[in-house]
């Protein structure tokens, strides 16, 4: 098993984001026989689209006078289907180190779930950096978190007859109160105001249990946590009164959604400039030859942070991208609509 | 200036316009007003904000610290958090559902809190105060 794991996978190209560009750089690719894996933080695809505005209408993708976030990942995925890339959710690309030289680069890429890659080129299309959840602003909060402070529940037995309180009033809040109700010693929900922005029958499950004296509701928020040695024994709730109170809290889970943070892009080698990663016009490399930037997350004169701009960065991205992945092939410009390669590989031919 | 011109456009009658165009160039609405932002520590930075586009991208032109707008104004993240000074929060408006909701992945939200995104500049706000907090994401 172990040595499964640490067999290095083998591919082509190591995509580094599942957002709009990242998805279309897998069908750019793709079209030169480029064999992707991609890689992203998120349980799935989409990237912003998905994760920030799923449901909000989208006018400016050429083509599509309007569409929502999700439809225009659904349609990407669509799109890329006959390109069969392979996709690693759940996980975060930690360190990328250049194994090749500037003619023929090659690169090592390790994630946090332990996978190894090995890939010719890389398409970063990270978008503002990786998704992570938002710490709210309470004192020495580094000092307890992964022991007694949790954003996501890893391990259920780690809440066992525990004093629990939950932090939000959105469905990650709601759901890990009913999950967690049944297993901690006790449970507080605390939340800014009493409307909650949660699937109807969570919202009305919690009130159940607030009602049967199962768990407890208060309106506030928190303000200081007290403990040692990283374990929590007891936090300051702040209730909307402005009234004090110390509670009991041995784990805390405060769930205020997700920010952006560059993470560890920042520690690859590449030039950056204002956590931005400056790319040419030409071919979108950054400084490093073999790997590449598009989307969000490059930066060049006029640079226009639009999902069609990303979509035009993975077409030229692409054509570098072939030089290197095979160097002795001529690369003949074809168009979707004539070529029957091209359809052979799109499957419509 | 486009978004300029059409936000203003949008809000005038063609006779409005013409005047505006016309013979008087210095009349009809303002399209720009002053608004203040003070920062967690107190220092304040007062710019111009163009009629018809919103606080947040006012804030964001002009450099103002503390405005991530991480979502670049969809009402998506709740990192352009400002507390609007008490004597404008009637002319700024209450926040509507959506931002409600958002508003909920804030830190210490209070009832003057608003999403500055969402809040769009009109002449009325010339001289708006808001506050933002240390920490938005």
């Amino acid at each position: 098993m172990n040595q499964l794991k640490e067999a290095a996978i083998e591919t082509d190209v190591v995509i580094v984001g599942a957002g709009p560009a990242g998805l279309f750089s897998v069908f750019e690719l793709g079209l030169l026989d480029i064999k992707a894996h991609v890689i992203d933080i998120l349980p799935r695809a989409g990237g912003q689209c998905s994760e920030l505005y799923p449901e909000k209408p989208i006018y400016d993708i050429p083509g599509l006078p309007i569409c929502t976030g999700q439809e225009l990942t659904d349609n990407l995925l669509k799109q890329i289907e006959p390109f069969r890339p392979t996709f690693h959710f759940n996980e975060m690309v930690e360190t990328l180190v250049s194994l090749g030289t500037p003619e023929k680069p090659e690169f090592r890429l390790t994630t946090d779930a332990g996978k190894i890659f090995h890939a010719k080129v890389v398409f970063i299309a990270a978008g503002g950096g990786s998704f992570q959840p938002k710490k709210p602003p309470i004192p020495k909060i580094d000092a307890y978190e992964g022991k007694s402070v949790f954003y996501a529940v890893r391990r259920m037995e780690d809440f066992r007859d525990k004093n629990v309180v939950i932090v939000g009033g959105g469905d990650s809040a709601l759901d890990w109160t009913l999950n967690l109700q049944p297993v901690a010693k006790s449970l507080t929900l605390v939340h800014r105001r009493d409307q909650f922005r949660a699937a109807p029958h969570s919202v009305s499950a919690m009130q159940e249990l607030v009602a049967a004296g199962k768990i407890d509701f208060r309106l506030g928020q928190i303000t200081t946590i007290e403990g040692e040695d990283g374990e929590l024994a007891r936090a300051t709730l702040k209730g909307n009164d402005g009234v004090e109170e110390q509670i009991v809290c041995e784990r805390l889970m405060p769930f205020f959604g997700l920010t952006m943070k560059l993470g560890p892009v920042a520690d690859w080698g590449l030039q950056l400039n204002e956590n931005l990663i400056p790319v040419d016009t030409e071919k979108f490399e950054t400084s490093h030859s073999g790997i590449f930037a598009v989307g969000d997350i490059n930066s060049y004169p006029g640079k226009l942070k639009l999902i069609l701009s990303g979509f035009h960065e993975a077409a030229l991205a692409s054509q570098k991208a072939h030089r290197y992945v095979y160097p002795d092939k001529k690369l003949l410009f074809q168009y979707t609509t004539s070529s029957t390669n091209l359809q052979k590989k799109l499957g419509v031919s | 200036m486009y978004e300029e011109e059409t936000g203003v456009m949008a809000k005038m009658s063609f006779e409005d316009a013409a005047t505006r165009y016309g013979a008087e160039p210095g009349g009809g609405a303002p399209t720009k007003v002053k608004i203040t932002f003070i920062d967690s520590q107190g220092q304040a930075r007062t710019v111009e904000g163009e009629v018809g586009s919103t606080v947040m991208e006012t804030a964001r032109r002009n450099d103002i610290p503390e405005i991530a707008a991480e979502c670049g104004g969809a009402c998506a993240c709740a990192t352009c958090h400002v507390y609007v000074d008490e004597n404008w929060t009637e002319k700024a408006g209450k926040a509507s559902q959506m931002e409600e909701d958002m508003l909920d992945f804030a830190f210490d939200v209070k009832p003057n809190s608003r999403l500055c995104c969402q809040i769009t500049v009109r002449p009325e706000l010339e001289g708006l105060v808001v506050t933002t907090p240390a920490q938005q994401g």
